[in-house]
C-alpha cells in the first residue's frame, strides 16, 4: 500500500491518543513502565508526523502548485503537534525526566485530533493564494510555531507543578516525579524558548508585511495579540528574574500566557477579523 | 525650594526605575490594547453609530477608541514605557557596569567553599596530574582561567560570558530603536493608494487617513494589468506592468505582483487590490417591446450608435464598477444614454448580472448587456517610511539581545585540589552561572565525570 500523507497523519493522531493514554496512565497508576512505553509510542507518532508533512509538501508538488504545507488551518494544527511532540522529545531526553510529560503530550493530541475530527475543517490540498506566496512563509511560520510550542510545554509543566502531590517518597513513582525545583526551572527554561521565538516569529512577520504591503505593523488583531502575548510573557520573565517570582505564581502566570497563545492562534480566527484569514 | 525640587525629580526617577512601574505598564499595555482588537478601527462615524448608538459613539470619540493605537493616551504609555526603559537601564547599568566590564577579573575562593551547591570526591590520582587535567578542562569550558596556590594545593577559578550580562540592555535599546522608527514613520511617512487602469498614468496618491492627496515627484503609468486564476477559481497572480516616467521621460519598466513591490527613490509600490474597469467596448441586447424582436449592437464607449427601426441613437457612456439599487448592491453595471428620435435623451444603467432589470423601466426598448471583455483596473498601494531602517537596527538588535539574554549565560566554574598526603588527592567544585543553571547543573556533572575518569 502506497503511504498517503493523509493516512500517515491519522496513524500518527492515533499513535498520539495511545502516547497521551500511556502518559496520563503512569501518572494515575502510579507506573513507570507506562510513561517509558508513552515515549516510544510519542517517537513513532512524531516519526508518521513528519512523514505527514513530507508527504503533503511532495503531494503539493504532484499537483502542480507546489507549497510548504503551511497554508490553512489544518496544516497549521499538524505542523503545531510536531512542534510540541518535537520540543518535548528534545527535553525528555535532555533532562531524562519521563514522567514530566504528562500533561504536554496531551497537547500534542488535541491538536492533530482537532485537525482531522473538526468536521468544519478543511483538510484539502490547496494552491497558494497571492498573499502567501513568499518565503518568508516559511520563516515566519516555523518560528512562531516554535514559539506556540514553547509556551505550550511550559504551559503543561505548570499544570504539572501545580497539581503534584506534595507527599514524596512512598511508592518508587512518586520518588521519580521530578522535584518541584526541577519542574518550575523547566517551566521557565520553555516559556525562555517560546519567548526567544515568538519574538523571531513576530519580527519575521513584520518584515514580511512590509515587503508586501508596505507597513511593518498595522495593528491587525492577529498581530495585536501575538504583541499582547509578548507582553504578558515579558511580565513573566521580568517578575522571574527582577523580582524572584517562582513556582506556583510563575505556573499561574505561563497559564494565562498560554490562553492568550490560544486566543492568538483560534480566537482572532473565529471571533476576530483580519490579515490573517487563513491561519 | 530647590531642594524640593531635587526631591521631586529623585522620587520621579525612583518611580520611573521600579520594576514594579514597567510590570504595571507592561499589564496595561496589554489590557488596553485588546480594545483595538474588538472595536473596528478607523471606521466611519456612522458606523460607530449604528453598532454602539449615540452614547456609545460620544464614549468612543472621547476616549478616540476608533483609532486607539494613535491615540495619545495609549502613546502616553508607551512613552511612559520608553522613560521606564531608559531610567531603568542606566540606574542598572551604573550599579553593574564594573561588574559587567571590569578591569582585572579576582575571586574569592571562601566564596565558593561555602556554596551550598559545592562537590567534594577523593581521586585516586597524584596531585600533579589532578591539577594538569582540572587546568585542562577550565580552559576547555571557560574563556578566563585564574589559578592560585594554597598552603595543601591549588584553586581554580575559571569563568565565560560576563558580558552577556549586557544582553538585556540591548533588548532594552532595540525597543528604543523601534519606537524612534515608528515615531518618523508617522512623521515623515505616509501610506496611500492609487487606481489605475491600463495605459492609464497619474501622480497623485490618496491617502484616506488624512483625507487629501498627494504629489508624487514622478508618474506611474499601468501599461498592463492581469489577473490570473486558478481552476479552482482562487487568484492565482495579480500582476501590473507599470512604467516610472519622471520628467516626461520613462525611467523603468517593471512586473509588480503582490510580494514583489517595485521601490523607486525611497517611494514602495505595492500591488494591493483589482477590480473591473471600464470595457472599451460591450455588445448590448435591444429588445423591441412593441415586436419582441431582439436586435444586437455593438457600442464602443462613448461613440453613438444607431438603434434598430431607425428609432434613434444609443451611447454607452461609462462603467460602473458596482451599482446601487435602492440600498441594495447589482455589481457592475453599463451607464448608457437612450435618445429616441425627437425626446430628450434618457439615462439608464444595465446591470450587468440582471438581463431583466430594465424590463421595470418600462421603455420602448428593453436593454441588456449581452458580452464584454472584461477590463481590470489595479490598485497600487503606495507608500513611504523612512523610520523603516530604525525599526530593522531594532529588529536586529532585539533579536541579538534576547539571543544573549536568554541562551548564554556568566559561567564560573571554581574547582579546588587538596593534596591529602599521598593518594587519594580530594577535590572540590562548584559552578554557577546567571542564567540556565539547570544545564549549568548538567555541565559540572559532566566536569566530575571527567575528573573522576583520569584516576
Amino acid at each position: 500500500m502506497i503511504m498517503t500523507s493523509s493516512n500517515a497523519l491519522s496513524y500518527a493522531t492515533f499513535i498520539y491518543a495511545l502516547a497521551s493514554v500511556l502518559y496520563i496512565g503512569s501518572w494515575t497508576f502510579k507506573k513507570d513502565v507506562l510513561a517509558k512505553t508513552g515515549l516510544w509510542a510519542l517517537i513513532t507518532g512524531f516519526a508518521l508526523n513528519t512523514a505527514g508533512i513530507i508527504l503533503r509538501w511532495v503531494e503539493s508538488y504532484q499537483m502542480g502548485f507546489g507549497h510548504a504545507p503551511f497554508a490553512n488551518m489544518y496544516e497549521s494544527l499538524v505542523f503545531f503537534s510536531w512542534t510540541v511532540a518535537a520540543l518535548y522529545i528534545f527535553v525528555e531526553f535532555k533532562y531524562k525526566e519521563p514522567v514530566i510529560g504528562v500533561f504536554a503530550t496531551p497537547l500534542v493530541f488535541l491538536a492533530i485530533a482537532y485537525a482531522s475530527f473538526d468536521p468544519n475543517m478543511n483538510s484539502k490540498i490547496s494552491p497558494l493564494i497571492p498573499a502567501l506566496k513568499s518565503n518568508w512563509l516559511i520563516a515566519h511560520v516555523i518560528t512562531c510555531f516554535l514559539g506556540y510550542a514553547g509556551f505550550a510545554v511550559g504551559f503543561g509543566f505548570s499544570i504539572m507543578y501545580l497539581i503534584k502531590p506534595e507527599e514524596q517518597g512512598g511508592s518508587a513513582f512518586l520518588a521519580r516525579l521530578p522535584s518541584l525545583e526541577l519542574i518550575d526551572e523547566l517551566t521557565y527554561q520553555m516559556i525562555v524558548f517560546g519567548f526567544l521565538f515568538l519574538t523571531i516569529g513576530i519580527i519575521t512577520g513584520s518584515v514580511w508585511a512590509n515587503s508586501a504591503w508596505g507597513t511593518y505593523w498595522s495593528w491587525d488583531p492577529k498581530e495585536t495579540w501575538s504583541l499582547i502575548t509578548w507582553v504578558v510573557y515579558a511580565v513573566l520573565l521580568h517578575l522571574r528574574l527582577m523580582r524572584g517570582w517562582q513556582g506556583k505564581r510563575i505556573s499561574w502566570l505561563s497559564i494565562a500566557g498560554f490562553i492568550c497563545v490560544l486566543f492568538t492562534y483560534f480566537g482572532v480566527n473565529y471571533l476576530l477579523s483580519g490579515l490573517h484569514s487563513y491561519a | 525650594m530647590k531642594k524640593d525640587k531635587q526631591n521631586l525629580f529623585n522620587s520621579l526617577w525612583q518611580l520611573l526605575a521600579a520594576v514594579k512601574f514597567a510590570v504595571i505598564l507592561l499589564i496595561l499595555i496589554a489590557v488596553t490594547s485588546v480594545i483595538g482588537t474588538l472595536i473596528p478601527q478607523n471606521g466611519s462615524d456612522q458606523m460607530y453609530m449604528r453598532v454602539y448608538g449615540e452614547f456609545g459613539y460620544k464614549i468612543l470619540k472621547g476616549l478616540q477608541l476608533d483609532d486607539m493605537y494613535h491615540s495619545l493616551w495609549y502613546l502616553g504609555l508607551l512613552l511612559l514605557l520608553c522613560l521606564n526603559i531608559v531610567v531603568c537601564s542606566i540606574e542598572r547599568l551604573s550599579s553593574t557596569y564594573k561588574v559587567i566590564f571590569p578591569k582585572t577579573i579576582s575571586f574569592n575562593p571562601d566564596r565558593f567553599r561555602s556554596k551550598k551547591n559545592i562537590q567534594a570526591f577523593d581521586l585516586d590520582a597524584d596531585t600533579d596530574s589532578t591539577v594538569r587535567a582540572c587546568e585542562a578542562i577550565c580552559k576547555k569550558h571557560m574563556k578566563t582561567v585564574l589559578i592560585e596556590s594554597t598552603d595543601s594545593g591549588k584553586v581554580f577559578y575559571a569563568e565565560k560570558g560576563r558580558w552577556t550580562r549586557f544582553g538585556v540592555y540591548i533588548v532594552h535599546i532595540s525597543i528604543l530603536f523601534l519606537l524612534i522608527g515608528a515615531v518618523i514613520g508617522g512623521i515623515y511617512g505616509f501610506k496611500g493608494n492609487m487606481r489605475l487602469d491600463p495605459g492609464q498614468a497619474d501622480d497623485v496618491v490618496r491617502i484616506p487617513k488624512e483625507q487629501m492627496a498627494m504629489k508624487l515627484g514622478f508618474q506611474i503609468k499601468c501599461e498592463d494589468f492581469k489577473v490570473k486564476f486558478y481552476e479552482s477559481g482562487m487568484p492565482e497572480e495579480f500582476r501590473s506592468t507599470l512604467t516610472i516616467i519622471e520628467n516626461g521621460q520613462a525611467s523603468l519598466t517593471r512586473d509588480i505582483i503582490v510580494n514583489q513591490p517595485l521601490r523607486y527613490k525611497g517611494i514602495n509600490i505595492f500591488q494591493a487590490s483589482y477590480g473591473m474597469t471600464s470595457p472599451e467596448k460591450a455588445k448590448f441586447a435591444v429588445q423591441s417591446r412593441e415586436s419582441g424582436m431582439v436586435f444586437e449592437i455593438e457600442a464602443v464607449k462613448g461613440k453613438k450608435v444607431n438603434l434598430p427601426e431607425g428609432a434613434g441613437t444609443f451611447l454607452y457612456n461609462s462603467f460602473i464598477s458596482n451599482m446601487d439599487f435602492q440600498g441594495h448592491s447589482l455589481g457592475e453595471a453599463f451607464h448608457v444614454d437612450i435618445e429616441l428620435t425627437g425626446q430628450e435623451p434618457l439615462h439608464v444603467n444595465i446591470p450587468v448580472k440582471f438581463p431583466t432589470f430594465d424590463k421595470m423601466r418600462k421603455g420602448k426598448y428593453i436593454i441588456s448587456v449581452m458580452d464584454f471583455e472584461p477590463t481590470y483596473y489595479t490598485g497600487l498601494q503606495i507608500t513611504r517610511d523612512p523610520g523603516v531602517w530604525y525599526v530593522y537596527v531594532g529588529f536586529t538588535l532585539m533579536i541579538l539581545g534576547c539571543w544573549i539574554t536568554f541562551l548564554m549565560s556568566h559561567q564560573t566554574l571554581f574547582i579546588e585540589v587538596v593534596h591529602n598526603g599521598s593518594n587519594p588527592t580530594k577535590v572540590l567544585i562548584s559552578g554557577t552561572a546567571n542564567k540556565n543553571k539547570q544545564s549549568m547543573k548538567i555541565k559540572i556533572n559532566k566536569i566530575i565525570k571527567n575528573i573522576k575518569g583520569i584516576s
